[in-house]
């Protein structure tokens, strides 16, 4: 370098720099904080999560003259088309009572998880901006996309449940059974959101991927036909395998609390209690351990 | 994986004409660097440190296309399987970065773009894992930049929530900050309508309101104040003296070497990755001006020098306000033409004189008895003037 140009400075103290951070008590950046403090930092940004989840729903449907109405129209919109095709072109209905109830049902319940894995796939991406400007632990983002997901599918619980009585079904006291079932699926969309959320931040073409899978997923749950009926000709252990599938047992518990027609297998409960924890734990500990890398960008 | 190291600053020989003109004209400025290596913490040995930066190294790996080398035919058949022109590329953007930044103190990082100032926020932040070394700090570093868009579709005010509890506030600390935000920001009816409608000045305003509003133990601040206009300039520049006197560590990252001089009371100058100087801040960019700005340099100095030789004939600060008034009374009545000066020149003015005026970051008086020669073209701190500099030598 030219002459003007000093020599680099030695570091400001011959001391250990280390020893001096250590003696002052400061704290190493780099270190990944333990999961209890990381949990409870999460826990005291609750506020910050209700508010991004909300923004994102207000943002959402802010730019539609017909503004949170939307919020109504899209499920109905959506139970519309699905009988259309799957009721009277297709005739799935075979075997089963009731098919409009049988049908929106299993429509609303997967859409919820469709929802929120959509929402994963952009939580980290769509919010770079603010992930590498702010440090908060960064569980805050898929958690909020739950929050405003779960807003949504309060409304279009209440729209199914009056779907439901229009065709017929009786109002019981097992209709209760929607509520630990809806906190079921919530508990294991929020690892499923996790998930999604660190292997789309690591890498883009997995975003791509998503949506086959989510269409591959819908068809293979019982949405639109009954698995009972379907596997009926089969093996048996064809329908047990099916049934071990999260969101066969969330629709096929869900339909079993709001049809009294409708018969399903006792261990879907336990089944359902089993997925929602082993996909909440795992989710948020393979999101965790990726912490670091999401400012990175 | 193939690994291209990729050098952010390899442009840094451009100025060397430029340079040793300026050193061989001015012998003396090359001593100056020479004093302000002392380790700063010998000045305050009293503060506490709030960072230290421990041989810190931070290397981004991106996604690039590989280099087409010259001549070479154009890379065919691009459609076709994986891309293999994409090669993982390493820029070392942090070369071994040690310093230790204490209770109160405000430091400006200079260096010209891509010489790793943002970076080293950011590393500091805890927002880059260092690749080598450690970042040691007490309290969590907030830091604040241009880039930091909130949601762009919401409301100024919603913002304002969300970004204070983005910083850690709960939604009712965060709401008792709402009126002093909106305030400071000073956005009118724009604080309801959507970030999407403002100006990218009136969206760092708001920001930096945001920053500013809570007292943080380390606040980095990345070119924030570039975007404002001068009355909000002003007034972020006295928030953040009060920021620093609330005993938190201010790091600022700035091209406007002005606003160092006035806000920081130490520099620190990057130059590809690794600190060339580490001091006093006025010291600091001199030195830095008389490498990248020779021009700008050698009017500052003909402007304290001036300062000085007034200050010795004996006249207070008073009487000189006084013969100011005195003069700005004589102009009223009888205006020349050619004596105003034209908004344009008044803002030259003001940014030439800025600097010069340590002691008194408020003021904003007309420029006093020896209006400074008009400015140079507006020198780019990554282009230096080829001209070396020429009538404005000391006699």
């Amino acid at each position: 370098m030219s002459a003007t140009l000093p020599e680099q400075v030695p570091a400001p103290d011959d001391r250990d720099l280390s020893a001096l951070a250590a003696q002052w008590g400061l704290k190493s950046t780099s270190a990944r904080q333990p999961i209890g403090s990381y949990l409870r930092e999460l826990w005291s940004r609750r506020d910050f999560i209700v508010a991004m989840g909300s923004g994102r729903k207000s943002v959402q449907y802010g730019e539609t003259s017909l503004g949170r109405f939307w919020l109504v129209l899209s499920p109905i919109l959506n139970a519309i088309v699905y009988y259309f095709i799957f009721g009277i072109l297709l005739q799935t209905s075979k075997g089963v009572e009731n098919f409009p109830a049988f049908l929106i049902i299993g429509v609303f319940t997967f859409t919820y998880t469709q929802r929120v894995v959509m929402g994963g796939t952009k939580a980290i991406a769509n919010n770079r901006a603010i992930i590498s400007a702010i440090h908060f632990p960064r569980a805050v983002m898929p958690l909020a996309v739950i929050v405003q997901e779960i807003q949504q599918q309060f409304v279009s619980i209440g729209i199914l449940g009056v779907i439901v009585l229009l065709t017929g079904e009786p109002l019981t006291w097992l209709w209760l059974g929607v509520i630990p079932i809806l906190v079921l699926q919530t508990l294991f969309n929020v690892g499923l959101c996790m998930m999604v959320a660190r292997w789309t931040a690591a890498s883009r073409d997995v975003a791509q991927l998503i949506p086959f899978l989510m269409h591959t997923w819908r068809y293979l749950s019982g949405v639109m036909f009954s698995i009972a009926v379907f596997t009926a000709d089969l093996a048996p252990w064809v329908e047990r395998v099916l049934y071990l599938n999260p969101m066969t047992g969330y629709i096929e518990l869900m339909r079993g609390c709001l049809m009294t027609s409708y018969d399903v297998p006792s261990y879907l409960w336990p089944l359902a209690v089993m997925w929602a924890v082993v996909f909440l734990v795992v989710g948020f500990v393979v999101f965790y351990r990726a912490e670091e890398s999401y400012s990175r960008g | 994986m193939a690994e291209d190291p990729v050098d952010p600053g390899s442009d840094a020989q451009e100025p060397s004409d430029a340079q040793e003109s300026a050193a061989a004209q001015e012998p003396s400025g090359a001593q100056e660097p020479a004093a302000a290596q002392e380790p700063p913490e010998a000045q305050e040995p009293a503060a506490a440190p709030t960072v230290i930066c421990d041989d810190v190294h931070v290397v981004y790996r991106v996604m690039g296309r590989r280099r087409a080398k010259s001549g070479a035919p154009p890379p065919r058949r691009r459609l076709r399987g994986r891309n293999k022109n994409l090669v993982t590329k390493k820029v070392h953007a942090v070369r071994g970065v040690s310093m230790v930044a204490r209770e109160g103190d405000a430091i400006g990082l200079i260096g010209r773009n891509g010489s790793g100032k943002s970076t080293l926020l950011r590393a500091i932040a805890g927002l880059l894992p260092a690749e080598e070394g450690h970042v040691f700090t007490a309290g969590r570093p907030t830091l604040l930049g241009v880039n930091a868009a909130l949601m762009r579709d919401l409301p100024g005010e919603d913002n304002i929530l969300l970004g204070g509890m983005a910083m850690g506030l709960t939604r009712e600390e965060a709401q008792a900050r709402r009126d002093w935000i909106v305030e400071f920001a000073d956005l009118g009816e724009f604080i309801s309508l959507p970030m999407r409608a403002y100006s990218s000045g009136m969206a760092a305003r708001l920001r930096f309101a945001i920053a500013a509003s809570t007292s943080h133990e380390i606040l980095m601040i990345d070119e924030a104040l570039a975007t404002g206009d001068a009355e909000f300039r002003r007034r972020s520049e006295k928030r953040i003296m009060e920021l620093r006197q609330e005993a938190g560590t201010v790091f600022l990252v700035s091209h406007s070497l002005g606003v160092v001089r006035m806000t920081c009371n130490r520099a620190i100058w990057l130059e590809k990755g690794k600190v060339v100087m580490d001091g006093e801040a006025n010291e600091v960019v001199d030195a830095y001006e008389m490498m990248y700005d020779p021009e700008q340099d050698a009017l500052e100095r003909k402007q304290r020098r001036a300062k000085r030789r007034r200050q010795r004939s004996g006249m207070t600060k008073a009487e000189r306000r006084a013969a100011r008034a005195a003069k700005a009374e004589r102009q009223e009545a009888a205006p020349a033409p050619g004596t105003d000066p034209t908004p344009a020149e008044a803002a030259a003015k003001e940014s030439a004189t800025a600097p010069s005026t340590p002691a008194e970051p408020g003021a904003t008086e007309p420029p006093a008895e020896p209006t400074p020669p008009p400015m140079p073209p507006a020198a780019d701190s990554d282009s230096p003037p080829t001209d070396p500099p020429g009538p404005e030598r000391p006699s």
